[in-house]
């Protein structure tokens, strides 16, 4: 049989707002356990919430970049269950009237599968804290910091079709939601998080199969293996003349599998209702405008930018602006040295190489993207060779300084005074009478394959600095005119 | 010097006759010696009175002292006072000392009031008999074997008592004006939104609204003057000027026009009572008001309606009390199941429980439409007929309750009879109406109330109708045989 998988997601996002969303306290990650929760966040008896107009603005700013309705009239509501994290024995959610209507995003994936996903809509809550069960010997504590930090959530249609369309989907919603600024992004925080909801169905047909969710995935890569893995228990089950029961599972990433955490039938009747502590949040037409007005240029419309203005390839372009900051980045290196190719291929690669074994956000990179800019422009002068800027990048990564300097005070600079490079070609010649030999020997059309020796010899002796193109020329004319 | 009004006191320590520490003195000496009859105080704060006694007089001396500068109040026990213990008439905070001021307890004391104690109360505001308590239930000191009336049945008593001049209340289906009725006193339930809900335990949060309790409507305006305005911690609070309540009392009340409904004046009401009401209505007639009868049709429906919304919200509202942070918990719990049941089995009260598991029930998937939606249609119906009848008549007058007093125990295992008690006044907080009661004489030795209702925020007519009925009578003055 062939089967259809059938994946959609509720992603949460962190908002990067100062205080939480009901009260003053602080959002920022890693205090003192139950430093950051104040008299509202704790619940204490007579506390009351008030709205924070940031997040607010965050969630429309949200929905305006995924082409939705936003709502000109929204509710918070009461979910109502108890977990000794969860201070009120209540979750402030939206759910009949949300935030953010329906909407959409276009994804591609790697191997350039297009698809467009719907999102069902989007709402403002509240974050639970964090109970911790280690280190408290057979008991439980709690650390409420987190209590109250806003979050939207996503509901996407089920519109992807298999584990490379769900991660894509996630790193459009994280691309958007970084370039926008209203997360930070950061995964392993926490600031994004994933449930998929994942069925399968025989290809062709019409109804859904029974549906399992996916809790708190905190990666792309595990979402696509967790889904993955999934599909394979459930065609399993199914092909083994079993059912798929609703429920919600966890993934384990460290076993590659998936456990059931509950069923539908232990599902709390949340009796939700409006919030009487807060009034219905009412915007009109301006104030969602003003918001338009100071949207961010979007992954997608940048994205086309490049492939248009730069002339950069779809997966280049594609790479370059999923991500605001390194898009910064390289549209100022490329301000910086005026060839868009050569700053895409430099901070994707040699730029790229270096955050990642350091595990550093592009924005803290010790090499700002005018010290990039101006190391290439040295690249295209012919100043240095492409070889010789790594050295110059790797020493500007580590010590600091321009390129200029670099190279100045290394003695770096490529030698492109034919006179100079014409002796040394000499010299490497007269020290190499076999492979001299060799060459002559050889027919002409294969000749230039052997020029790699005397190459290497020549910049062995230059310590590379010398211009591989005058090198080239100036061996290969001395070499055949032995031949003749 | 007990029988005085805030205003009397006032103008006494402005004087100079008497001193804010021999006043405070003075009631902490009668609570200590009276109050065992009564059972009105949960906790009196002597210590803490006597220094913001002491604040008053120096800041008296230095001629910066306010209208409230050294008046002895008492706190109903759901306002939150720093550092002092705040019980909602429960077991469940017995042992919880608030660590922050509710919004109203911080404008009396910038106001320089003393605060005397924290009153006895229903559990979690929950009743109308004050039987429900923790404490135990306070007294009417009209007739110690009957009830002052609920949730606010401290404040009630403590005022009648002449145990403090006034206290603070809170309405939420009648707390403040039933107990102002049944023992004998004036008390004010503002507009929703008039007064910060900001650190004042929440029953019911859509239907909550503090307010002022004393003596006369002179006393409530001078109280309200403090308690009113717009507070940025309450997203329900309304950002609305406020004017002095004291201002305008004394205007004439030629060309008042009153409705009566006539679903007030039904046969469940004690036909003594609807004639102590009428006279009272007779009074104000010779003070130049005009008489009409009016019809609330949906009077009756404001019971159910209000017993799915506020065990609603009070259901969800009340489930913070876990055991986790704060409050009660209970001994040796096994697990986290057993921790939540037996903390909340043991620490909250039967009634309290009966109006989770109503609430509860009101809100399930699938009774949720039938229920509350229902009821919040009937409430919006409700409200309706107000509007339309204060674009008529400028004020609805009819009894606070459809009876006196009842005994101590009376009604304990027949609810719904209870809730019946309730009647007049819960569809005012359905509507978010304000609404007054002030004494109009007296059934069987017991007090009887005029219950005066206005449109949105005419709190200063309210204050001004009463106070002018005040000016006529003087069933306010009247004191409980023995004080």
């Amino acid at each position: 049989m062939e089967w259809e998988v059938v994946i959609g997601l509720e992603i949460h996002v962190q908002l990067s707002t100062t205080t939480k969303i009901f009260s003053g306290a602080s959002t920022a990650f890693g205090a003192e356990p139950n430093t950051q929760a104040c008299a509202v966040d704790l619940a204490l008896p007579g506390t009351l919430p008030v709205f924070n107009e940031n997040a607010l603005r965050m969630a429309v700013m949200f929905g305006l970049a995924v082409n939705a309705e936003i709502g000109k009239r929204s509710v918070f509501e009461r979910k109502n269950y108890f977990y000794p994290d969860l201070p009120k024995g209540y979750q402030t959610t939206q759910l009949a009237e949300p935030i953010v209507g329906a909407g959409y995003v276009d994804i591609e994936t790697d191997d350039g599968v297009k698809r467009r996903v719907r999102l069902h809509h989007a709402h403002l809550e509240e974050d639970a804290g964090k109970s911790l069960h280690e280190d408290f010997h057979g008991m439980s504590g709690i650390d409420l910091n987190r209590a109250g930090t806003p979050l939207v959530e996503i509901v996407s249609e089920p519109d992807m079709r298999s584990s490379k369309e769900a991660a894509a989907y996630a790193r459009k919603i994280h691309a958007i939601v970084t370039t926008l600024g209203i997360c930070d992004g950061n995964m392993a925080e926490g600031s994004m998080r994933c449930d998929c909801n994942v069925s399968i169905r025989p290809k062709g047909q019409e109804t859904l199969g029974t549906r399992t969710e996916l809790k708190n995935i905190n990666s792309f890569r595990f979402i696509e293996r967790a889904i993955d893995t999934e599909v394979a228990r459930q065609i399993d089950l199914i092909e083994d003349g079993g059912k798929v029961v609703q429920e919600t599972r966890l993934y384990d990433p460290d076993k590659n599998e998936t456990r059931s955490m509950r069923s539908k039938e232990d599902a709390n009747d949340y009796r939700y209702f409006p919030c009487p502590d807060l009034l219905p949040v009412v915007i009109d037409d301006s104030y969602i405008d003003a918001i338009r007005a100071t949207l961010p240029e979007l992954p997608d419309a940048r994205r086309a930018r490049f492939i248009e203005e730069f002339g950069l390839s779809e997966y280049d372009a594609g790479v370059l602006s999923s991500y605001r900051a390194q898009a910064d980045y390289y549209e100022q290196a490329v301000k910086a040295c005026g060839d868009a190719k050569l700053a895409a291929n430099w901070v994707m690669g040699e730029l790229a190489k270096y955050l990642n074994q350091s595990d550093t956000d592009i924005k803290d990179s010790p090499i700002s993207a005018e010290q990039l800019g101006g190391l290439l422009v040295r690249i295209k002068d012919n100043t240095i060779s492409g070889n010789i800027a790594k050295k110059v990048f790797e020493l500007m990564w580590s010590k600091g300084g321009s390129a200029d300097d670099i190279i100045e005070t290394e003695g770096l600079k490529q030698v492109t005074d034919t006179g100079a490079i014409e002796k040394i070609v000499d010299e490497v010649i007269a020290n190499a009478d076999k492979q001299v030999e060799q060459y002559k020997a050889a027919e002409p059309e294969k000749r230039g394959k052997m020029l790699g020796f005397f190459m290497g010899q020549v910049m062995k002796a230059t310590g590379g600095k010398a211009n591989p193109g005058a090198v080239t020329g100036i061996l290969k004319q001395k070499l055949d005119a032995l031949c003749n | 010097m007990f029988d005085k009004t805030l205003a009397e006191l006032a103008e006494g320590l402005r004087k100079g006759e008497f001193s804010s520490v021999e006043l405070t003195q003075a009631y902490l000496e009668r609570i200590k010696n009276e109050d065992n009859r009564y059972n009105s105080f949960i906790t009196v704060t002597e210590e803490q009175a006597l220094e913001q006694a002491r604040a008053a007089d120096a800041a008296i001396a230095a001629g910066t002292a306010g209208a409230f500068t050294g008046l002895p109040i008492a706190h109903k026990d759901l306002f939150c006072t720093q550092g002092v213990r705040t019980s909602c008439g429960s077991k469940m905070l017995d042992n919880f000392a608030s660590p922050y001021d509710a919004t109203v307890v911080a404008k009396f004391k910038q106001a320089g009031a003393v605060m005397l104690g924290k009153t006895n109360m229903d559990e979690f505001a929950m009743g109308s008999s004050n039987e429900s308590s923790f404490y135990g239930a306070a007294r009417n000191p009209w007739n110690t074997d009957c009830v002052p009336g609920g949730s606010s049945g401290g404040s009630g008593a403590a005022v009648a008592a002449r145990l403090t001049p006034a206290a603070t209340g809170s309405d939420t289906g009648g707390s403040i004006r039933q107990p102002a009725a049944l023992c004998g006193i004036t008390g004010l339930k503002p507009t929703y939104g008039r007064v910060s809900r900001y650190g004042m335990i929440a029953y019911a949060s859509s239907l909550d609204q503090g307010g002022p309790m004393a003596h006369t409507a002179e006393d409530c305006a001078i109280m309200l003057n403090v308690m009113a305005g717009f507070d940025p911690m309450d997203s329900t609070c309304l950002n609305r000027e406020v004017p002095d309540y004291t201002a305008t009392l004394n205007e004439s009340l030629a060309g008042l026009k009153i409705g009566l409904p006539k679903e007030y004046f039904s046969e469940a009401l004690d036909p003594q009572i609807a004639e102590r009401v009428k006279a009272a209505v007779a009074e104000f007639e010779k003070l130049g008001a005009t008489v009409k009868e009016v019809s609330l049709p949906r009077t009756e429906l404001s019971i159910p309606a209000y017993y799915i919304i506020a065990p609603a919200e009070a259901s969800s509202n009340l489930s913070r009390f876990d055991g986790v942070r704060y409050g009660y918990r209970c001994e040796n719990p096994q697990d986290l199941e057993d921790m939540y049941k037996r903390t909340r089995g043991e620490g909250f009260g039967a009634e309290v429980k009966r109006r989770i598991m109503v609430g509860t029930y009101a809100l399930c998937a699938g009774y949720y439409d039938a229920y509350y939606n229902k009821a919040q249609q009937i409430r919006r119906l409700i409200q309706q007929d107000f509007i339309r009848v204060l674009e008529e008549v400028d004020v609805i007058m009819g009894p606070t309750t459809p009876h006196p007093a009842f005994r101590i125990g009376e009604k304990n295992n027949d609810p719904v009879s209870m809730y019946m008690e309730d009647i007049f006044t819960l569809s005012l907080n359905l509507a978010g109406l304000p609404g007054m009661s002030v004494p109009c004489g007296q059934v069987n030795g017991l007090p009887v109330g005029l219950q005066i209702i206005g449109n949105y925020f005419a709190e200063a007519k309210l204050l001004n109708v009463a106070h002018q009925f005040q000016q006529a009578t003087d069933w306010h003055k009247q004191a409980p045989a023995g004080i």
